[in-house]
């Protein structure tokens, strides 16, 4: 289950921040390591919420910073 | 009629709302509109369907009120399946002078002019960041430059309006939206139709084309701005005023 979200939040990463999915693993920011702007992180939770059916209010969303926390989130949701 | 782009006009019973939507809609827009009374916007709606031949949704919606507004730009986007265009106009004035003005004619020109807008924008760009493209055209007032004795809250309304046009370009830009204000000069609309002769001769006294403007100019910009042609132009407020301002 948990490494079907993370392929999948691999993806939209890469995706929507135009970066290699090689290049991208659990522990990469966003920002630090990516390139993405703030409003990329903005996009990015958009499109977690499209994929993911789920609803990730603002305040939640400012703490999904790197692709491990999208995974612990989106994770923790689906239970 | 899925393919079709969708604009969405507030104020769009009568004046210069109205004038905007029903050249949107004779430029092929699909559209949304909303007025304060709901018989009379869906006269409006009735009226530029049958000339038209396009869909017009249709709401009485309180603007300044948030969860209305942002609702109306939601169930918008929900409806079409897109948003392409957005015109906030609706607009209101409650002229006083400053020594007098009272707190409830602030509060209503800043929650229906200035706070609306915000709102509107902040809902509408979800769909366009999707997207990544979208117009939104603010209307403005000449008043926002230049001053008006007796309408602080309309001028201070408007010029908030043409500064959160250039804030939202500037941090929206890279996402292909563009965010652009029209400020109409003196326009025969019900507005100005209270005036009298004299007040009248006044008007056009300080304007170089000596006439007043009509709804069909703005509408005209707003057009312009929508369209493909005007996709280098953001941040920008286009002048519509006879020259009466410059």
């Amino acid at each position: 289950m948990s490494a079907e979200i993370e392929a999948k939040i691999i993806k939209i990463v890469g995706d929507q921040l135009n970066v290699d999915e090689g290049e991208i693993n659990p522990d990469s920011s966003f920002v630090d390591d990516l390139g993405a702007d703030s409003l990329d992180t903005v996009e990015l939770v958009m499109a977690f919420e499209e994929e993911f059916g789920v609803e990730i209010p603002d305040e939640d969303a400012e703490g999904i910073q790197s692709v491990q926390n999208a995974i612990d989130y989106i994770a923790a949701k689906a239970e | 009629m899925g393919d079709l782009k969708t604009a969405l006009v507030t104020g769009a019973s009568r004046g210069i709302g109205f004038v905007v939507a029903s050249q949107l809609a004779e430029a092929g827009y699909n559209l949304a509109i909303c007025g304060t009374t709901r018989s009379t916007i869906d006269k409006a709606a009735e009226q530029i369907r049958s000339a038209c031949g396009v869909e017009v949704l249709a709401r009485a919606v309180d603007v300044s009120d948030r969860e209305q507004m942002q609702g109306f730009v939601q169930e918008t986007a929900k409806h079409y399946g897109r948003l392409d265009v957005l015109v906030n106009n609706a607009g209101i004035t409650r002229d006083n002078l400053s020594m007098r003005m009272k707190a409830d004619e602030w509060d209503a020109v800043i929650d229906t002019n200035l706070s609306s807008v915000f709102n509107a924008m902040q809902a509408a760009l979800k769909p366009m960041m999707r997207a990544r493209s979208g117009r939104i055209i603010n209307i403005s007032s000449v008043v926002a430059g230049m001053g008006n004795p007796g309408q602080l809250n309309y001028c201070a309304s408007k010029g908030g309006v043409e500064a959160m046009t250039r804030s939202l370009a500037r941090e929206i830009g890279s996402r292909g939206i563009t965010v652009n204000a029209v400020a109409p000069g003196f326009i025969a609309t019900d507005m100005t139709a209270g005036l009298g002769d004299d007040a009248h001769a006044a008007l056009t006294d300080q304007i170089p084309l000596g006439r007043l403007g009509q709804p069909a100019d703005i509408a005209a910009a707003v057009v312009f701005l929508a369209g493909e042609s005007a996709g280098y132009i953001t941040g920008h407020v286009l002048h519509v005023n006879g020259g009466m301002y410059m």
